[in-house]
């Protein structure tokens, strides 16, 4: 019985929302085959990291008028960003409207910095985004569980299974009824946003979540939403959402 | 300035074979790509690696178009004493980018 109190006894140090061996969920990392695991598992291999170094870099380099950096007001990432990215898209109570990590990011820029603005899918902005994201990694995505988020993750909701496109398909049906399954000679990943920003093997880039989503959208032949608009982070709300518990990965490699 | 990871062991035993990593921030432009407005992008390439161990060439290698963006090149060497390994990257218009790193040998 030592073994079954012992199991029962780190059930109970698990934090809440952790995954359990149990939780059908399953991260892309899982549909990998193994040099691309490995290649995401070596620091010294993901060229991700790559795009880390620049974003470590930007976090301390002074710019803008105020002549302030990242760091002025953040101090070291490892401590000030430690779960940050585990818990957007949050609200912006300036707007009342949920706002993602990058527009946080630009957003902090323009205004504390009063840097010029960062473009969206942008090499500084990835750099950045992927640098504070990694001060995240191996925790448990934790989405705010704010009652004002509520009607932005529904229309989320009904995005995910909205039908698009000439195709007219809906997310869910690749990514809920279909995952695990192959489309051509690529598995159909679960869709959960816990690794990005990633390094896609195909783009031979860093790139977010969102250029991945426009990557489907134009699979299934429908318009793409535009970076950072609101469609998008309603998207990611939900999905941060759907992802609830699973480990973030940040900075992760793709196929 | 691009940035480049290098992973090597900071000690070795004199004789060991040791392998060593390297990946250079590179996006490998071939040249034959059209951007969006329909012109080629110009070639930017990584076209020359030369790997030196304390003055001595022990690794060297020429890149084509076809390498992908961000290469990444492993290969082993003898440690025989302590001093400083250069990389070297060369591109098509004949920048060379340098990195060190230094080994201690016992």
């Amino acid at each position: 019985m030592g073994w079954l109190a012992l199991a029962l006894s780190l059930l109970s140090v698990w934090p809440a929302q952790a995954q359990t061996p149990q939780d059908p969920r399953k991260s892309g990392f899982a549909y990998m085959g193994r040099d691309t695991q490995a290649m995401q598992q070596d620091d010294l291999a993901n060229p991700a990291m790559l795009t880390v170094l620049e974003g470590e870099a930007l976090w301390t380099t002074p710019t803008g008028k105020a002549g302030k950096s990242c760091a002025s007001c953040h101090g070291e990432a490892r401590e000030s960003m430690k779960g940050v990215a585990a818990r957007y898209p949050s609200l912006d109570e300036a707007s009342g409207k949920p706002i993602d990590l990058s527009g946080r990011i630009a957003q902090c820029r323009e205004t504390r910095m009063e840097a010029a603005p960062l473009v969206r899918e942008g090499r500084d902005m990835l750099a950045l985004s992927a640098f504070v994201g990694l001060q995240s990694r191996g925790m448990p995505v934790a989405p705010p569980q704010d009652e004002r988020l509520r009607p932005f993750r529904e229309e989320g909701a009904r995005l995910y299974t909205a039908r698009m496109g000439q195709l007219n398909f809906t997310c869910a049906q690749c990514h809920d009824a279909n995952a695990g399954q192959k489309l051509g000679a690529a598995p159909i990943p679960q869709a959960h946003p816990n690794a990005y920003p990633i390094y896609r093997l195909e783009w031979q880039s860093t790139g977010s979540l969102q250029r991945r989503l426009r990557n489907c959208m134009v699979g299934t032949r429908a318009e793409p939403f535009s970076y950072g608009s609101a469609e998008f982070i309603a998207l990611e709300l939900f999905l941060m959402e759907r992802a609830k518990g699973m480990t973030i990965e940040t900075p992760g490699v793709r196929p | 300035m691009t940035r480049a990871l290098i992973n090597i062991p900071q000690k070795a035993k004199r004789g060991e074979v040791i392998e060593i990593k390297t990946m250079l921030s590179h996006p490998m432009e071939t040249g034959f790509r059209p951007s969006s407005d329909g012109r080629l992008v110009p070639r930017d390439i990584i076209e020359k690696f030369v790997c030196t161990y304390n003055g001595e060439v022990v690794f060297s290698a020429d890149l084509y178009p076809a390498v992908s963006a961000n290469p990444f090149l492993s290969f082993n060497m003898v440690a025989e004493q302590s001093g400083t390994i250069v990389f070297a990257w060369t591109d098509n218009h004949g920048k060379t980018q340098v990195q060190t790193a230094a080994i201690q040998v016992e």
